[in-house]
């Protein structure tokens, strides 16, 4: 029992009920956003130092032991994934206070921020499959309301086709959630895990598992992703950068959680469909990231990428893959949110989205291009940067477990990924110089601060790789033995 | 009864994909509803009907009926009301600002 594990769900809570008090006095909500977060990365630094030293941390919620209560459990991998959340939000807020403009600031955009934040970091504390609906509920009628908030035209066209498909897929979950609670009788992560490990993983479990499988692939973009494209273009790029970083990855964790812990008995069946899933989707987004001259597109395919790549860990359902996954999943929630506030930033001055009407951006603001030229590598895995690592062990397991083909995929699309950012890089920074500095839309003025401060972190996961992995090997232990999760929660 | 319960999810979630394939949006918003509670009555089916009294704590009965799965469907009607409401409401907007609900002229493949 740590009373600590509620922290994270609790302050963007409250946070975002009070902002709706400040709807007029948007310096007051600015204030109150930024303290918010900054007291949330401290709480989480703190609990991931607990953690580290005690380990997996949880809280009975109303002091209901499980399997009957609810409970939250903080293990390595979701408080990791929870302060890259916390990190990523504040500096997409403070790129938001100069772009995102007034009238949006004064309709709850920061309260829904909060809201998200809350189920994101729910989805990632919960330790039972219906709170975990509950919490991605809380998400994504959040991200319904951020897709739509401005109403403009693309805006309500493309949040319709994103809450059409959300809603069926949660439908879909909860109609899972029932076969799963009729076969087992729990809905609990640890004591499903017990249970299924006791009486074996038959062919209706598995059934349910892909159908569960289906649901979260949905939700991460797994080969089911034509909304996504779509779905992240319109906002303005401060929640686009937002969506990309975190909201995909809510489904990746729900699948690396069910299917390490819960479903792990029939992987010949299970981890091989997700691996060939990720290929797919790799492939399928590689063509689109290669394919489309819209800056936002091909940003928003390259979410897609990574989404396929990271799978490939789970597939191969190794030590060392899995570490490689959980890497590359910190260091895409980092990179992917930086890319899109650089490529906000590139069509605030420009004032279009089209790459062949930009050109030479480099000459006025050098400190922009270096940056994206940094995420563009960063993103394609080049060492010493932070895709690098998490490339590197994930291949290494695909190779070492004899899964050659997806490994070669995952090789070949780092250079469609490659291609793309490049394609980016010498449209938007080299050649003439068609922007004089006033003829540009608006002022970098307090934009790149938040992007410095994501392009340092991105530098330095790739360069202080022996710090960083001292937790993310402890995040890959947890995953890759269930018991050790078990006796967790249900020995407390 | 289970067995009627499970027919019955079924023709809700029949009539629901039905309409959720519709080009009119009203009918999708309607389908997604029917979905829902194609959902519900499943969810409340799986953890079987009544086995017993009523979860309340008592001296007679020996045999209760599991109150877990009305917990969770209280829970998702909830949430399914509010996501039908914003749904509804987000509708209605859209066919103001875009002037139709014809999702063939919702698709917006052009470069804007």
């Amino acid at each position: 029992m740590n009373n600590l594990v509620i922290l994270p769900l609790l302050i963007p809570l409250l946070t975002g009920v009070l902002l709706i008090f400040f709807r007029k006095q948007i310096r007051v909500q600015r204030y109150v956003t930024t303290v918010s977060l900054l007291l949330l990365t401290v709480v989480t630094i703190a609990l991931i130092h607990q953690v580290s030293v005690e380990g997996t941390q949880t809280l009975n919620l109303g002091g209901w032991e499980p399997p009957y209560g609810i409970v939250l459990v903080a293990d390595m991998f979701a408080l990791l994934l929870v302060l890259a959340t916390v990190i990523v939000t504040f500096c997409c807020v403070l790129y938001g206070f100069r772009t995102v403009g007034e009238e949006r600031e004064k309709h709850y955009l920061y309260t829904f921020i909060h809201f998200m934040i809350v189920g994101i970091m729910g989805s990632f504390l919960t330790g039972d499959l219906f709170n975990l609906f509950v919490f991605f509920e809380v998400m994504l009628l959040s991200s319904y309301i951020l897709i739509s908030l401005g109403g403009e035209k693309g805006q309500l066209r493309e949040s319709l086709k994103y809450v059409v498909i959300n809603i069926v897929s949660s439908m879909l979950f909860l109609v899972a959630i029932g076969y799963l609670y009729a076969i087992t009788g729990t809905l609990n992560f640890a004591d499903l895990s017990v249970r299924i490990a006791e009486t074996g993983q038959d062919g209706l479990i598995t059934t349910v598992a892909i159908f569960l499988l289906l649901v979260f692939a949905i939700k991460a973009a797994l080969l089911m992703f034509f909304w996504l494209p779509g779905a992240y273009v319109v906002p303005p790029m401060a929640i686009s950068a937002m969506f990309a970083a975190l909201l995909t990855k809510v489904g990746i964790y729900a699948i690396f959680r069910t299917f390490t812990l819960i479903f792990y008995h029939e992987a010949v069946i299970t981890h091989e469909l997700i691996g060939w899933l990720g290929v797919a989707t790799m492939i399928l987004g590689g063509i689109g990231a290669v394919a489309y001259w819209d800056l936002r597109r091909i940003l928003a395919y390259n979410v897609i990428i990574a989404v396929g790549f990271i799978m490939i860990g789970l597939a191969v359902f190794t030590e060392v893959a899995l570490a490689g996954s959980i890497y590359y999943l910190i260091h895409d929630m980092i990179v992917k949110a930086l890319l899109f506030l650089l490529g906000g930033v590139m069509i605030g001055l420009t004032g279009t989205n089209q790459l062949r009407e930009m050109s030479g951006m480099i000459r006025n603001h050098a400190l922009l291009g270096w940056m994206f030229f940094l995420a563009a590598f960063a993103l394609a895995g080049v060492p010493p940067l932070s895709g690098f690592i998490g490339k590197l062990l994930t291949l290494q397991g695909a190779i070492d477990e004899g899964f050659y083909v997806m490994a070669a995929v995952g090789l070949i699309t780092s250079l469609m990924v490659l291609y793309s950012v490049m394609k980016i890089f010498m449209n938007g920074f080299w050649g003439e110089n068609q922007l004089s500095v006033e003829d540009e839309k608006m002022s970098t003025k307090g934009l790149l601060f938040p992007c410095a401060i994501l392009a340092i972190l991105s530098v330095g996961l790739g360069v202080g790789v022996e710090w960083v992995n001292v937790y993310v090997l402890q995040a890959a232990e947890v995953l890759n033995n269930p018991q050790a999760y078990i006796d967790a929660v249900l020995q407390n | 009864m289970e067995i009627l319960m499970s027919v019955l999810a079924g023709i809700l979630f029949t009539a629901g994909t039905y309409l959720v394939l519709a080009k009119s949006l009203i009918r999708i918003v309607l389908g997604t509803a029917i979905i829902g509670h194609g959902a519900l009555l499943l969810l409340l089916t799986m953890g079987g009907i009544k086995t017993g009294a009523p979860p309340l704590l008592g001296l007679e009965s020996t045999a209760y009926t599991d109150p877990l799965p009305q917990a969770l469907i209280l829970t998702a009607i909830v949430i399914n009301f509010g996501t039908l409401g914003f749904f509804l409401v987000l509708s209605y907007r859209s066919y103001q600002e875009l002037g139709t609900d014809d999702m063939e002229e919702l698709r917006g493949t052009e470069d804007e």
